[in-house]
């Protein structure tokens, strides 16, 4: 589990993060929404260490991670798998070398023991015999999922997915919202998946927290963000006139 | 401001190089690494040093030649004077100046790309120093390197200016042997070397420091290869005048 209490940061003058207090679950696909530029990377950057919190703590199973050395910090690091906006592959190494980085870095298993690691993380993401492509030679899609198979190497305890979907078509998003689904649950990982789709929401989320104004402005599950009353998620869930519809059909079903 | 801003970038390359100096996760996968930066920014930078080296050894000899007109100057005066240009400054400075632009706008571009491209941040969440990985094996080459580069050019140049007075006819081979075996001071390519090693840190540690601390996107990494150069060569400048005063006078 990962919690995180009062947590605040800002840029310069600009306040980004306000008090955020919230926790999230292991085992479960905890969701993180909200509008562009409200704070949700910035809250994750602040969770894995990349951004420093100005005050508050972030929490990995009871360890504070804000009071921890920078060796310490890279300890707990090992146990974090993250999957980047852009996917962040490292574009000089092939496929293969990708997922065996973190592995050649932190184990000393065989070079056929990597091998073998690397082919059942490319076969759960449904890439095997992708091996030898350089990534500059992959879809979008594909990127994504050996961005997964890279996160997983190491068998984490917590997950991150920075917009997970972003540049998908609706097919292929469902397909790594699934993955992400999947490997949670098989590994029961904490994971954080942070998002603008709603789709991946109702689809995969557990739990949904809506950061607004920098702030956690609603924690709920999936369910209650269909029929919640607030009006900046109603704004930011049914933004369009269609969704706006097809919100008021759904409640007079309800009553 | 400008001060200020400089200071603020002296202090964060200092902290940075605090960093780069710790020890690296793994030794196996650094001397791979070491190896792999050798060849990169040491090994193919070998063509364009012999150009060079060749080239500019030809025109100081040349020149030297053409200005030779006072009969009293022995005739050995032409290879004296190229071997001591080449040696003292030639090929350790020149050299480092447009390795400068050749290595440091490489290094300043592949780290500010992997800086915008969420690479850097990839390697830190796995729990791997960004810094270490990406930049010690790269001042390591260059350190390691860059005087094997030099000690070449020097060798080149020194052939390229027996070349060009041999070819003009404005020399013989024998006086121009005799010339740069003339008043040899051995100490002098000891200095000509160990500014090498200095130029080869602060070209690669500049350089990578404006990678690392790339902002923004494409146009950005550009601005900061460019601001690479300029400063690893101002560096350089002003780090020859000061070693030219320690060893020299």
């Amino acid at each position: 589990m990962i919690e995180v209490v009062n947590l605040n940061k800002s840029f310069g003058d600009l306040q980004i993060l306000h008090e955020i207090n919230t926790k999230f679950e292991k085992g479960k696909v905890n969701m993180v929404i909200g509008q562009s530029g409200q704070g949700k990377s910035v809250l994750t950057k602040c969770i894995v260490g990349l951004h420093t919190p100005d005050t508050g703590s972030i929490q990995y199973s009871g360890k504070n991670f804000t009071e921890m050395s920078r060796k310490e910090r890279m300890l707990i690091r090992q146990e974090i798998g993250m999957l980047f906006q852009g996917s962040a592959l490292f574009d000089s190494m092939t496929v293969e070398e990708n997922i065996m980085f973190p592995i050649t870095m932190f184990t000393k298993m065989t070079k056929k023991e990597k091998l073998d690691r690397v082919n059942f993380c490319l076969d759960r993401v449904n890439l095997g015999g992708r091996n030898k492509l350089l990534p500059a030679e992959c879809s979008g899609g594909m990127q994504k999922r050996v961005a997964i198979a890279r996160a997983i190497a190491m068998n984490p305890k917590y997950l991150f997915c920075d917009e997970p979907n972003s540049g998908l078509d609706p097919k292929t998003a469902i397909v790594i919202d699934n993955l992400i689904r999947e490997i949670t649950y098989e590994y029961d990982m904490t994971t954080v998946v942070i998002t603008h789709d709603m789709n991946s929401v109702i689809e995969i989320g557990d739990s949904v927290m809506f950061i607004h104004e920098g702030q956690n402005w609603w924690s709920g599950d999936r369910e209650s963000i269909i029929t919640t009353d607030n009006q900046e998620i109603i704004d930011f869930v049914y933004a369009s006139d269609f969704m706006k519809e097809i919100r008021a059909s759904m409640k007079e079903k309800h009553q | 401001m400008a001060v200020i801003s400089t200071l603020r970038n002296i202090g964060k390359y200092m902290n940075m190089i605090w960093i780069v100096f710790s020890r690296p996760e793994k030794w196996s996968v650094f001397r791979e690494r070491l190896f792999h930066e050798i060849h990169f920014i040491g090994i193919n930078s070998i063509p364009i040093v012999a150009l060079m080296s060749i080239f500019m050894g030809a025109v100081i000899a040349l020149q030297t030649a053409s200005n030779m007109t006072s009969p009293w100057l022995p005739a050995y005066t032409i290879g004296y004077i190229t071997r001591s240009s080449i040696i003292l400054e030639f090929s350790p400075t020149m050299i480092s100046l447009i390795l400068a632009g050749k290595v440091g706008s490489n290094v300043a571009s592949e780290i500010g790309t992997m800086k915008t491209t969420e690479q850097i941040d990839a390697l830190e969440v796995m729990g791997v120093n960004s810094l270490t990985y990406l930049v010690l094996p790269k001042i390591l080459g260059a350190v390691l390197f860059f005087p094997v580069l030099i000690t070449f050019s020097m060798g080149l140049g020194l052939i390229g200016g027996w070349l060009s007075l041999v070819l003009s006819g404005l020399g013989s081979t024998e006086t121009y042997v005799v010339g740069i075996r003339s008043f040899f001071i051995p100490g002098n390519i000891v200095y000509a070397l160990s500014k090498t090693v200095v130029f080869a840190f602060l070209i690669v540690s500049i350089s990578s420091y404006y990678g690392y601390y790339t902002k923004g996107g494409a146009l950005d990494v550009g601005k900061s290869a460019t601001k690479a150069v300029v400063s690893a060569s101002v560096a350089i400048l002003i780090a020859n005048f000061l070693l030219t005063q320690m060893f020299l006078l």
